[in-house]
């Protein structure tokens, strides 16, 4: 494991009850880069981005075995407390999904509950809401309902939600699947912002956003990681036929 | 076949207006009776109400005076009913909806819950009787009366508990375990605020049971007759259920108390209907500010 790599799996399976979901995957993740999953629907990837922050710990019968190595220690290793994993490995999901409480609870919510030092709760609030390019639109309306915001600046909020609890890791799961084009513009340009101070890992059915955005690309198939490379060379000159298949639309 | 064509579209017709005619007229029979019982009540009651009535306790053998004893019990013990029936109800099915790994023994529980909602409420009156009057020596009081009434509206208050906590949506749970907030704080701080509003709307169906019965207080907490008020939450009360049955039935002269039946009738409905209300005010509040 080098120093660029910040979270690292080896020989990781993953089942549904029975069923395996993903098959031997290693694969390492590089700090400061945005890593893109991509792949046809089933293929695990979603499944792949849950495991690093032990959210699929919340659904009744899933297994894991192998390896996952964050900051050298196996976060599935029985003394890690996922609570502890999930501070540092934050989550926006394919839904915007704010809490029906204000825009300052929303944001202010998790570092309320999970540090004790809550003076600068005002800063961090503004902090976060600029990282994630929303102050200026919410600044005078922080006291209304995030219900009432429009499905890209709900998601930004999302993504300033977590972005308050300071993750090392920013995990995105289809963030922009559900918004229209200049929503999804903006989240772009933000997630360009972001990968200067954040490792960001992202699932995608969009090629295109996939080229845009990600330095990496990981192309899975059937719960198996085909190929992972540069995101230049899986687009221009990927070294397996199915990869090229993929992303040419032949298939998927 | 044109004319086929027509006929089968009035034949879909004629289905069509049958059906909105029989949901319509039930739901007419169901409100003409409902109108009916409380025209009845009203109509014989409202002679006996007046500012006495409800401000005095009985006099002469119960045959005049007022009820003011009996209502008072009956919202002490609904009170109580509900300081013991919510929380054991809420905290029972936040276990069951949220903690419980659901399996066999979490379906079996939940048979027996219903299966306790469907006890005859003078089995709740004996339990009651037997385990809090007698046993735990806490006598026909208040105290007795309040945990007999908060068993019996139990299992609708869990019913309608998990049912509200289930509608909370899934992403929110997502939401809030993602940033690392532990599931604790999860359940106390987003999922059960927003499932406060289903569980009292199914909640109120309790209180009002608790209120109306009269079985589980008999051989609990209501007195036949007293014109003290209670002190304690170990003394016995009058209930306004129990003043109706024992009016109606072994009452020193039943025929010239008819028009203090309806009266006490009145009032119970009248004060269900109160804490119905209060119960609903509360829920509004709740509401604000909550949607999704």
């Amino acid at each position: 494991m080098d120093s660029n790599t910040i979270i690292q799996l080896s020989h990781v399976n993953f089942y549904y009850d029975q069923s395996r979901a993903l098959t031997d995957i290693s694969m390492g993740f590089m700090k400061n880069k945005v890593t893109a999953l991509i792949g046809p629907s089933g293929c695990g990837k979603s499944t792949l981005l849950r495991l690093l922050n032990r959210m699929n710990d919340l659904i009744d019968g899933t297994r894991v075995e192998g390896e996952i190595l964050f900051e050298d220690k196996n976060i599935y290793a029985q003394d890690v407390d996922p609570v502890e994993i999930r501070r540092k490995i934050g989550m926006v999901f394919q839904k915007p999904n704010p809490f029906p409480k204000t825009i300052y609870n929303n944001i202010a919510y998790g570092p309320k509950l999970t540090s004790t030092n809550h003076n600068d709760l005002d800063m961090l609030v503004e902090q976060s809401l600029k990282q994630a390019v929303l102050w200026d639109e919410v600044k005078d309306i922080l006291n209304k309902s995030a219900m009432n915001l429009s499905g890209g600046q709900q998601q930004r909020l999302c993504i300033a939600r977590a972005l308050a609890m300071r993750p090392d890791i920013l995990l995105m799961d289809e963030p922009t699947s559900a918004l229209d084009p200049i929503s999804t513009a903006k989240i772009e340009e933000l997630i360009e912002e972001l990968k200067k101070e954040y490792t960001i890992i992202i699932v995608t059915h969009n090629m295109q956003q996939a080229a845009r955005i990600s330095d990496e690309t990981a192309f899975f198939y059937i719960g198996n990681l085909v190929e992972y490379n540069k995101t230049e060379k899986i687009f221009t000159k990927p070294d397996m036929k199915h990869t090229e298949d993929y992303i040419t639309g032949r298939f998927g | 076949m044109r004319s086929f064509k027509n006929n089968s579209m009035k034949w879909r017709y004629f289905k069509q207006a049958l059906f909105f005619g029989t949901v319509r007229l039930s739901a007419l029979i169901i409100a003409l009776a409902l109108g009916g019982i409380l025209l009845y009540i009203i109509i014989n009651g409202i002679s006996a109400i007046s500012w006495d009535f409800i401000t005095q306790p009985p006099t002469d053998s119960m045959t005049k005076g007022g009820i003011m004893p009996a209502i008072l019990g009956t919202i002490y013990l609904t009170i109580g009913a509900i300081a013991v029936g919510l929380p054991l109800g809420i905290a029972s099915a936040i276990y069951l909806t949220e903690y419980a790994k659901q399996g066999r023994v979490i379906r079996l529980i939940k048979v027996g819950i219903n299966c306790l909602a469907g006890v005859p409420s003078v089995v709740f009156g004996l339990f009651g009787l037997g385990f809090f009057v007698i046993f735990m020596k806490f006598g026909s009081s208040i105290l007795s009366g309040s945990l007999t009434l908060g068993f019996l509206i139990l299992p609708t208050i869990i019913g309608a508990a998990e049912e509200a906590l289930k509608s909370v949506p899934q992403t929110f749970r997502e939401a809030s375990l993602s940033l690392g907030v532990s599931k604790w704080q999860t359940t106390y701080r987003i999922v059960l605020p927003n499932a406060m509003p289903g569980i009292l709307t199914g909640s109120i169906l309790g209180i009002g049971r608790a209120a109306g019965e009269t079985a589980p207080i008999m051989f609990t907490a209501a007195a036949y007759f007293t014109a003290k008020l209670p002190g304690s939450i170990f003394d016995e009360v009058m209930a306004l259920p129990y003043h109706i049955y024992v009016l109606a039935t072994a009452g020193t002269n039943i025929e010239a108390t008819r028009p203090i039946q309806f009266g006490t009738v009145l009032v119970l409905v009248a004060v269900v209907l109160s804490i119905d209300l209060i119960a609903i005010i509360i829920r509004g509040h709740i509401r604000k500010n909550k949607r999704w």
